[in-house]
């Protein structure tokens, strides 16, 4: 192996891939299915109206409550895995 | 017993119980009145954080903003909540383990200058300050309607108790009553929307409510809606938006500006543990969402029941005689929130929409005018009656109308005196004060803060509108980008920091000025802002994202040109980067 990382080095590389994975979510389910491609998805039909204005008006927060706590779980559990929990 | 006095025993019960919570929590030491003791549940503190968030714009406001735009409004939605994404995995859980009372504190350590400390002071303190008067002025509304005093003394009895428990208490006894006005404020917002979603749906939970079928018609909601107000020459209620990109600036520009509002930051500093926030944020975002995803259907559901009201034989019938028109109406108008004028003299409140569009409809059927002009803001406020709810549930709705306000403003007030007694008097003015002498300085500021915070609300400067887009822009573009560098980047220096935090913070108020006047003075607008008139169609209060690239921009630039930070601020940048030894929040 050359130039190995220390182990702080490879949990803060974990972090920010999960907040990165995070941040994709996030921006797919507000800017993307909300926003930029609702004309896209006009032909899914929920409850009177189309699946981008569900989205603006309610998929997306529930979609921010999921990923808030899938971080939140999954950054406590690798803390314990580094050892770096309080 | 009269609505009066049913209003009277809500409010003053909830008030009773904010003053007696103060009593119990008292702060005896800084880190009591700064971060509560720095023991506060997470699951509490995100509920404190709830209420410490939402405030009259969010209770009184957003659904009213929200029926009038239709879709194009859903950017409050998505942006007052999707900045709790941001603040849970970009900042909360490193400013926490960092450990210390203040954001410029952060600011001012991780950037090693007390230059950069004074900027974020200074933009915290705007910031503050001009969403505080928006909140003073929120309950003085709530009390001039439902108390029947004048505005004046309606913002006196505000401020009265906002002093006893904000400045006895300090976070401990904020955090402790804004728990219970989350409660109140929740309670008072989800029963009528429980009962229109009845009435209208059948539907008991109103989120879904908003995409069951209308009981009259038989056919889905928000496809009524749609019908009703194209009748009326509106653009259909869940029409998309020409200008995607503003729609997309501004959700992220409100976005980035929550998580950048210190006074939400600090409600973070007070939980235990790393860990603890980022559970937090995500309560807070549960506790949050169950308003957020309430109000939309609250729109929908009262934009409906309003237009119902005046066209009670549907939008192609005549509209009801003036003479017929319910009591709420009345209400309403002496508060000049709703105002009739008819201008066709046939006695009848014709409402709908002015344009050239819907003209020849209109003189057809022999309208001259819109003659019905209903305040947003009242909408909230007016529903329990628009939709003939009993009296208690229109006490309630003062109440939570007023805990929203109130728990804000405590929030608000709190970071201002924070930001005065613990970054100017003791970290640069005398930072040999006691603790016991800081103590008082806080108590003091926090006093001098109210005093200003009712001043202001009782004359309101003529930007009050304004003001909102001012503290998310600056929120947006100095505070959030400073602290993420801070915390991603340990090449930031502070030469990068301070020319970044200014030269973004410049930009969004050169642009903002340049369409809503300068310094907010009337007239002095270089543009009338209309879409034409905007940079690439980005509106003034879309602007705040841009702006935060700006300062990113700027601050890597000057960094990479300037030498890179000494060890010790490298170290700490590490060391915030891990939970491990982060401990209860350091004394210092």
């Amino acid at each position: 192996m050359s130039n190995p990382k220390s182990n702080a080095e490879k949990y803060w590389q974990a972090n920010l891939r999960l907040i990165l994975g995070c941040l994709v979510v996030w921006a797919l389910a507000s800017y993307g299915g909300a926003i930029l491609l609702r004309p896209l998805l006009s032909s899914i039909h929920i409850g009177g109206t189309d699946l981008g204005f569900w989205f603006a008006q309610q998929g997306s927060m529930l979609v921010f409550i999921a990923i808030t706590f899938f971080y939140a779980w999954r950054m406590n559990k690798l803390d314990k895995e580094f050892g770096l929990e309080e | 017993m009269s609505q009066f006095v049913i209003n009277f025993l809500f409010v003053g019960a909830s008030f009773a119980l904010y003053i007696g919570i103060a009593i119990w929590a008292r702060a005896g030491s800084t880190k009591e009145f700064y971060v509560a003791g720095g023991g506060v549940h997470p699951v509490l503190n995100g509920m404190a954080t709830a209420a410490d968030w939402m405030s009259a714009a969010s209770f009184i406001s957003m659904a009213g903003l929200i029926a009038a735009g239709g879709y194009a409004n859903s950017s409050f939605l998505m942006g007052w909540t999707g900045g709790y994404v941001l603040l849970a995995m970009l900042l909360a859980p490193y400013l926490r383990k960092f450990g210390k009372y203040t954001v410029p504190d952060f600011i001012g350590d991780r950037f090693y200058s007390s230059g950069a400390r004074l900027v974020a002071v200074a933009c915290l303190i705007i910031a503050s300050t001009t969403y505080v008067i928006g909140q003073m002025t929120g309950a003085g509304v709530a009390f001039s309607r439902f108390l029947e005093v004048s505005n004046d003394i309606g913002l006196l009895i505000a401020a009265v108790v906002v002093f006893l428990y904000a400045v006895l208490g300090g976070m401990k006894g904020i955090t402790y009553t804004q728990v219970a006005q989350y409660v109140v404020l929740i309670i008072a917002y989800t029963i009528p929307a429980i009962y229109i979603s009845l009435q209208l749906t059948d539907t008991f939970l109103p989120p879904i409510g908003l995409f069951s079928n209308h009981v009259e018609s038989g056919i889905p909601l928000l496809e009524k809606l749609d019908q009703v107000v194209r009748e009326l020459g509106f653009r259909d209620y869940t029409a998309d938006v020409d200008n995607k990109l503003n729609m997309v600036l501004f959700t992220l520009s409100l976005m980035i500006g929550t998580a950048g509002l210190p006074h939400v930051i600090i409600r973070f500093f007070t939980v235990p543990k790393v860990a603890d926030a980022r559970w937090s944020a995500g309560w807070a975002l549960v506790f949050i969402a169950l308003l957020y995803l309430t109000a939309p259907a609250v729109a929908s559901m009262a934009r409906l029941n309003l237009l119902t009201t005046i066209y009670p034989n549907g939008p192609t019938e005549q509209p009801i005689g003036y003479a017929e028109r319910p009591d709420w109406i009345k209400n309403w108008e002496t508060t000049g929130l709703i105002k009739f004028q008819d201008k066709n003299g046939d006695g009848r409140i014709e409402l709908y929409n002015d344009s050239p569009a819907f003209a020849a409809t209109a003189a057809e059927r022999g309208w001259n005018g819109n003659e019905l002009s209903v305040n947003n803001d009242i909408l909230v406020l007016a529903n329990p009656e628009i939709a003939n709810l009993p009296g208690w549930v229109v006490g309630l709705i003062a109440a939570g109308g007023l805990a929203a306000a109130l728990s804000t403003a405590a929030g608000l007030l709190l970071a201002i005196s924070s930001a005065v007694s613990h970054d100017l008097i003791k970290g640069t003015i005398n930072p040999n004060i006691s603790d016991r002498g800081e103590l008082l300085a806080a108590r003091i500021s926090m006093g001098v803060a109210i005093a200003v915070a009712t001043y202001l609300g009782m004359h309101p400067p003529g930007f009050a509108a304004q003001v909102v887009a001012l503290a998310f822009g600056i929120a947006a573009a100095s505070i959030f980008p400073a602290l993420m560098m801070g915390i991603f980047s340990k090449r930031i220096n502070n030469k990068g920091a301070i020319a970044g935090m200014l030269a973004g913070l410049g930009c969004t108020l050169v642009y903002i000025f340049l369409f809503l006047g300068w310094f907010f003075i009337p007239g002095t607008a270089s543009y009338t802002n209309t879409p034409d008139n905007w940079l690439f169609g980005i509106s003034p209060l879309s602007f705040g994202a841009i702006g935060a690239a700006i300062n990113f921009i700027v601050a890597f630039t000057v960094s990479s040109m300037t030498e890179a930070p000494p060890k010790h601020i490298q170290d700490l940048v590490e060391s915030v980067r891990y939970p491990q030894g982060a401990g209860r929040a350091v004394d210092h």
